[in-house]
Parts: structure tokens; C-alpha cells; sequence
């Protein structure tokens, strides 16, 4: 039977290792992420997970290559970490992907130092960008709960073979309590059978040397040639165009079996069918623009927000689609793309370039390192956005707007809004 | 353990033709390690030398299952390997090797080594030391012996002592250290057989002095025989720390005896790293043998050995 409990994010995340059966977890504290370590050990020591093997290692460098190891010899393996930890581990990220291995991680999200600071923004999680990762934000701790149980199946999808991300938001998800739907252990199994491994390396009777120098050409031999370099990184990018469809698919098969679902996988859309203005976000900002969504609408602006989930691949069909009606779109940004904008912003004006159709698209930062984002903020964005949507001047700026930045209480003058 | 020569397997885990260097002591190494650990054996090597060997572009002259890893992550990826064999039930057919050099050991791989060691997985890690970063170039490494001239000492030679390795290793307590030379392959043998002997008792640390041509500056012939001056003066002793004990190796048992070792000067006028050596820094070297062999002297006096 399943189970209800009131869970914060990162419980929901050791829950989800625990329903997956999860058998190599490699992880290394870090705040915001590590009471999913804690969780995960207690399962462990209170004999709960038998057959999982918790490596307790000495930094995050070592976790992922700990479950970059494991995951090789077969095993289905889970590590999770926050900002300055995840930077850390970059150069296995980009191994884990390389390797084309079904791993899946967390990320409890967190701005990335300096100067210090434990709280979220979504800057540690897009500047994983172009690791190879399939990447997807969450909204609440029962999301968090069933993307991870998702990710492995699409992760372990033979069209597919790459390792997941699931990024929740740093305190807002991962130290807040949420009741969350634990599901029975057999139905789980159900919809996620054992991992069937593509890299097996125990296997003896087939013994492979597993990511030796691989030179820029082809290796040719009589007994058959081998890809170059180019080949294999050509295959993780087709991977990742045929990965958009096995999500939406992954989520119909979730929604079927267990009743929930978030958007159809890629996107979770909110008042958007007669929406002049959507708002596009990820996580806790989309989180905080449904309610600035209400708020509008009473006012009788016809506002809607797409809540982007699914981040890599970067959906771009979906997106044109999402936005073909659309006459503006406010995006709010809770990193910056430093030199240029919004992440975010950008990667949709670049999905859009091409669309039929191409909305006003404006971009705002808000909340970085945890500052707080309130509705009104957000309201300021969209009507500033609205009253300007016409301005070219506006449009053709090369600065990007922070909203909720102090300078004039520490004596500055700010530029633009 | 005595093992006879007729005993020993004749099975190769290495195909003929590597991509090695000639005269490379690595292949010893790895030839004896492998024929020792036998096929139920999975190795992972970071970027070094032995890369190398692994060949390129999927073929691979290697028989046992190998995944190589990013240079400062082989004592990570042999515990998370370790783990899945655990978690499979395999890990007591089934034996993991981290082959890396020396720096993927004493440099940018010592955190993953010391946490592996102190968590006690279960593996054996093994350090082929040629004394600096061959592979990119003859680099100084902190195994870098004094005096050493290399690419990024090219003109004073290394100025410092090289890390005590060895010393790191027992202080984290292992079941199992070894330190060999590719002048003894029946040496190599028994070690790595003791160390698969040692399996689920945690990391078991082996390191093998690897002669390198081009790195050290001899004739290709002369590997083997640098090998062994290294221990014939003394200055590379084949030891053993088992369960904390410490044990001097048959070979170089007679060098306690200062008066049976070579001059050190066989072993260094050979190589082309210490033509600039002065009567003062060999000095430094005589000093530094004896050092050690006064500290293994009093240890095995401790112990009651002599």
C-alpha cells in the first residue's frame, strides 16, 4: 500500500533511492543537500536497503566517481550535492555522460561562491549545462519524489542512456515539509524494472575496455572499425533529441500507474489557453509566479505561465508550440548568464528564433543567493514588461534588469529599472 | 610465501605489442601484477602512462576488464566499484586493481587514496612509480627524487626530497603494504598474490619502482638492471608491512648490512636526470639510504626480527 508522509525535499529524494533500489549510493555532505546523505545512511544502518552499499567518502569529487564506477560494473547507483560541491565534481560530470551511464542525481540547489552562501538560486544547476546531463527542475517534494523514480526509467531508456539530474530548490524544497505519496515497493518495481545494464563490466565472458584514448579518426582495423571521438559525442547529442520524446512517454506511463502528473513531463502550463502574457520560470520562481498569475488575472490581465521542467534536452518543439499565441513572455531568471543574461532568457529567444511565431520575450533577474522573490516583485516585472512591450528601444537593450536589488540603500545609483 | 618458478603461470593477461615506450618498466609491472591477480581481475587507471598501454581507439591488448578513469579519481572509482561487487555478491570471486602512477598516487590522487584507505574498501591500489609525470612530458612529481632533472626542472634538478609514500600509507593503517622493484618479477608475483589474499581486509597499497628510458635517460637495455642497482644500493628496499609488521624482502635482506650495498653512484652515473649531480648531492642521497635503512634496522629490532 502506499504510504503518505510529511517529508522535506531532500527526504523525498532518500525515499526515492529507496523505492528505485538504489544499490551503490556514493555522497558527501553539503548544506543544502545533506539530509538526503543522513536519510539514505539511516536506511542503510537500519537495514532497510539490504542490498544498497553506502560508500561514505571524502568529497564529492570521489562520490560521483565512486557511482561512476559502480554504475559501470552494472549497478543502479544515486548521488546528490549543492553549488560548490557540484562544481566540484564537473569533470566526472562530463565522464558520467561520456560514458553514456543511466545514473541519477540531485541537486538541492544553491548560488555558487564567492562570497559565500548556502542559500538557492539555479545558478549550480545551469552551469552544469553542457555536461551531457538530462536536467529537470521540480516544484514540490512529491515531484522530487517521482521525477527521480522517471529519471531512471528515462535515464536507462536504450534510446537514451544518460545520466539525470533533478534539481529541487535549496531550503524552499529541500528543508520544508510537504505530504508526500510513498508508493508500494511492487508497483514501483512495475514501473521500473532492475536496471538491465549497456556497460556491465563483470561481465567475463564479454570482457571491454571501457573509455580507453579515443583518437580524433576512426580506428580502422580489419576486425572492424571503431568510432572517433567525434561518433561517440555526435551519439549523445541525437541521445539527447530522442530523450524529449521518452519523457513525455515516461510521464503518460507515470500518470497511468500512480495518478499524478507534471504537465505532460516537459512542461507544467498554468492559465495559459487565452494568455497574452506568459511567464516563463523554473522551480521556486515558477512556484511563486502562480499566484502572481491569480493576482493579475484579477486585475484582468490575461496571464499565464509555462513552468519549465524539463531542461535538457532543451524542449525547443514544445516551446515554439507553447508560446505560438503568446504576444509577450517575461521571463524570470533566478541565475544570470554572466556577460550576457538570463539562461533561461536566452535559451528561449535562441528555441524561438525560428518559431512561426515570435513573441516579445523579456527577461529579469530576481533572487539570487536566496534573496527573497514576492509577488510584487514578479507584478513589477510583467507590468514593466507589458507597458515596454512596444518600446524597441527596450527590446534592443544590452543590460539586463535585476529586480529586488538594494544599491540605492548602500548609497549607489542603479542603472536601468 | 615461496613461490617456484615452475609455478608460475604461464597464462598472459597481456597481448604482445603495447603502445608502451621500449624498455618501459610498466609492462613488467603490469604483466606480473595481472598473472598474479589472474582473469577474474577489473582494473581502473587514470590518465598515466598505463593508459597508454590500454591502447587506443577500443582495441586493447589487455585480457581483463578495464575502464580507465580521470587522473585524480582511481581510488574513488576502485571503491565504487568495490561497492557494486558488494552489492552484486561478487566481491569475493572477483578483485579490484587501481593501477595508477605515481602521480594519480603521491599528488592529485592522495585525497581519493587516503579516503579509500581510512573507509578500508576493498581493493588493491597499486603505484608504479617512474618518478615523475612521464606521460605528459617528464614533469616533476612529488616522487621525484633529488636532484632529478625533468621538464619543469631543467636546469637545477629537483631541489627537494621525494614524498614518503610509504610512510603516508602505514599511518592509515593497512593490512597489506608492499614496495617492489620491476628488477623482481617473481617479487611483483607474490606480492600482489599476498594482496588478493588480503581481499575484503581493505586497501592493500603495493608500489613498484618503474624504470622509464626516455623520463630517467638510459638505453632501453638497461631497465632491468637499473631496477635492480636501485635495490642492490640499497636504495629501493623490497619490503613488506604486514598487519603493521614490517618484513625486508629476500632480495634486499643482505642490504641491512650497509657494507653489502653497491655505491650509489651505480645506480645514478646511468641515467642522464643526474648528470649534474655534485659530490654534495650524493652526499644527500647516502645520507637518505642510510636514514632509511637505520630506521628499518631499529624497527625490525623492536619487533625482535634481529
Amino acid at each position: 500500500m502506499p504510504e503518505q508522509k510529511v517529508l522535506t525535499g531532500n527526504h523525498a529524494a532518500a525515499y526515492a533511492c529507496k523505492s528505485a533500489n538504489v544499490e551503490v549510493v556514493a555522497a558527501y555532505p553539503i548544506t543544502p543537500q545533506s539530509p538526503v546523505v543522513e536519510k539514505i545512511s539511516e536506511f542503510v544502518e537500519a537495514g532497510e536497503l539490504p542490498n544498497t552499499q553506502f560508500v561514505t567518502v571524502e568529497s564529492e569529487q570521489s562520490a560521483i566517481s565512486a557511482v561512476v564506477a559502480a554504475s559501470q560494473m552494472g549497478a543502479r547507483v544515486f548521488t546528490a550535492s549543492s553549488a560548490n560541491g557540484l562544481a566540484y565534481m564537473y569533470e566526472i560530470l562530463c565522464w558520467a555522460a561520456g560514458s553514456r551511464l543511466p545514473l541519477v542525481m540531485c541537486i538541492a540547489t544553491r548560488g555558487l561562491g564567492a562570497p559565500w552562501t548556502v542559500w538557492t538560486d539555479h545558478q549550480d544547476a545551469f552551469s552544469m549545462r553542457d555536461v551531457g546531463f538530462i536536467q529537470q527542475f521540480v516544484e514540490s517534494n512529491q515531484e522530487a519524489y517521482d521525477t527521480v523514480l522517471m529519471s531512471y526509467r528515462i535515464a536507462e531508456d536504450p534510446r537514451v542512456y544518460l545520466p539525470a539530474f533533478v534539481s529541487y530548490d535549496g531550503y524552499i524544497l529541500s528543508h520544508t515539509m510537504m505530504p508526500v505519496q510513498i508508493e508500494d515497493e511492487d508497483k514501483v518495481k512495475e514501473f521500473l524494472p532492475p536496471l538491465k545494464p549497456h556497460i556491465h563490466l563483470t561481465d567475463f565472458d564479454n570482457v571491454r575496455s571501457v573509455n580507453p584514448v579515443t583518437p580524433p579518426g576512426l580506428t580502422v582495423r580489419p576486425e572492424g572499425n571503431t568510432p572517433g571521438y567525434y561518433e561517440f559525442r555526435y551519439s549523445m547529442q541525437k541521445a539527447h533529441e530522442y530523450a524529449t520524446e521518452v519523457v513525455e512517454e515516461v510521464a503518460k506511463e507515470f500518470e497511468a500507474k500512480f495518478g499524478r502528473s507534471y504537465g505532460n513531463g516537459i512542461y507544467k502550463p498554468y492559465k495559459i489557453d487565452d494568455a497574452e502574457v506568459l511567464i516563463f520560470a523554473v522551480a521556486s520562481v515558477a512556484s511563486e509566479s502562480r499566484g502572481v498569475v491569480d493576482k493579475l488575472r484579477e486585475e484582468g490581465l490575461k496571464v499565464g505561465l509555462i513552468s519549465l521542467k524539463l531542461y535538457r534536452p532543451f524542449p525547443i518543439k514544445h516551446l515554439r508550440e507553447a508560446f505560438s499565441k503568446a504576444e509577450l513572455v517575461v521571463v524570470f531568471d533566478r541565475d544570470v548568464g554572466y556577460g550576457m543574461e538570463g539562461i533561461l532568457a536566452a535559451e528561449l529567444k535562441t528555441a524561438l528564433y525560428a518559431a512561426d511565431h515570435r513573441p516579445i520575450i523579456r527577461g529579469f533577474i530576481v533572487g539570487l543567493g536566496g534573496r527573497d522573490i514576492t509577488a510584487d516583485q514578479l507584478i513589477l516585472g510583467v507590468k514593466t514588461a507589458i507597458a515596454e512591450k512596444d518600446d524597441r528601444t527596450v527590446q534592443q537593450n544590452t543590460h539586463v534588469d535585476f529586480i529586488g536589488v538594494q544599491l540605492e540603500e548602500l548609497g549607489f545609483k542603479k542603472e536601468g529599472m | 610465501m615461496v613461490i617456484k618458478v615452475s609455478d608460475l603461470p604461464e597464462e598472459e593477461m597481456i597481448l604482445p605489442g603495447t603502445r608502451l615506450c621500449s624498455g618501459c618498466g610498466i609492462q613488467l609491472a603490469y604483466r606480473w601484477a595481472l598473472k598474479a591477480l589472474g582473469p577474474k581481475t577489473i582494473v581502473t587507471n587514470p590518465a598515466s602512462c598505463s593508459t597508454v598501454c590500454g591502447g587506443v581507439g577500443g582495441y586493447t591488448p589487455l585480457k581483463v576488464p578495464t575502464f580507465y578513469c580521470c587522473f585524480e579519481t582511481v581510488a574513488a572509482n576502485a571503491a565504487g566499484a568495490a561497492a557494486a561487487l558488494k552489492a552484486k555478491g561478487q566481491d569475493k570471486e572477483i578483485v579490484v586493481l587501481a593501477w595508477a602512477g605515481d602521480g594519480g598516487t603521491y599528488d592529485i590522487g592522495i585525497q581519493g587514496l587516503s579516503g579509500a584507505s581510512e573507509r578500508g574498501d576493498n581493493f588493491i591500489f597499486s603505484c608504479v612509480n617512474n618518478q615523475a609525470y612521464m606521460n605528459t612530458g617528464i614533469q616533476r612529481s612529488g616522487a621525484t627524487p633529488y636532484g632529478a632533472t625533468t621538464t619543469t626542472t631543467p636546469i637545477l634538478g629537483k631541489r627537494q626530497l621525494n614524498k614518503n609514500m610509504r610512510k603516508i600509507m602505514e599511518a592509515h593503517g593497512l593490512i597489506y603494504i608492499a614496495q617492489t622493484s620491476v628488477g623482481y618479477p617473481r617479487d611483483i608475483y607474490e606480492k600482489f598474490r599476498k594482496a588478493r589474499e588480503f581481499n575484503g581486509k581493505g586497501v592493500r597499497y603495493i608500489e613498484i619502482l618503474g624504470t622509464c628510458p626516455p623520463g630517467w635517460g638510459f638505453p632501453t637495455d638497461q631497465s632491468v638492471n637499473l631496477a635492480k642497482l636501485a635495490v642492490e644500493t640499497g636504495y629501493w628496499p623490497l619490503l613488506e608491512r604486514i598487519d603493521g609488521k614490517l618484513v625486508v624482502s629476500q632480495p634486499s635482506k643482505r642490504y641491512l648490512d650497509k657494507s653489502k650495498r653497491k655505491d650509489i653512484r651505480e645506480f645514478l652515473k646511468g641515467q642522464a636526470r643526474f648528470r649534474r649531480l655534485t659530490e654534495e648531492d650524493i652526499k644527500v642521497w647516502e645520507n637518505y639510504i642510510d636514514a632509511q635503512w637505520d630506521e628499518i634496522r631499529a624497527e625490525l629490532e623492536k619487533q625482535g626480527d634481529i
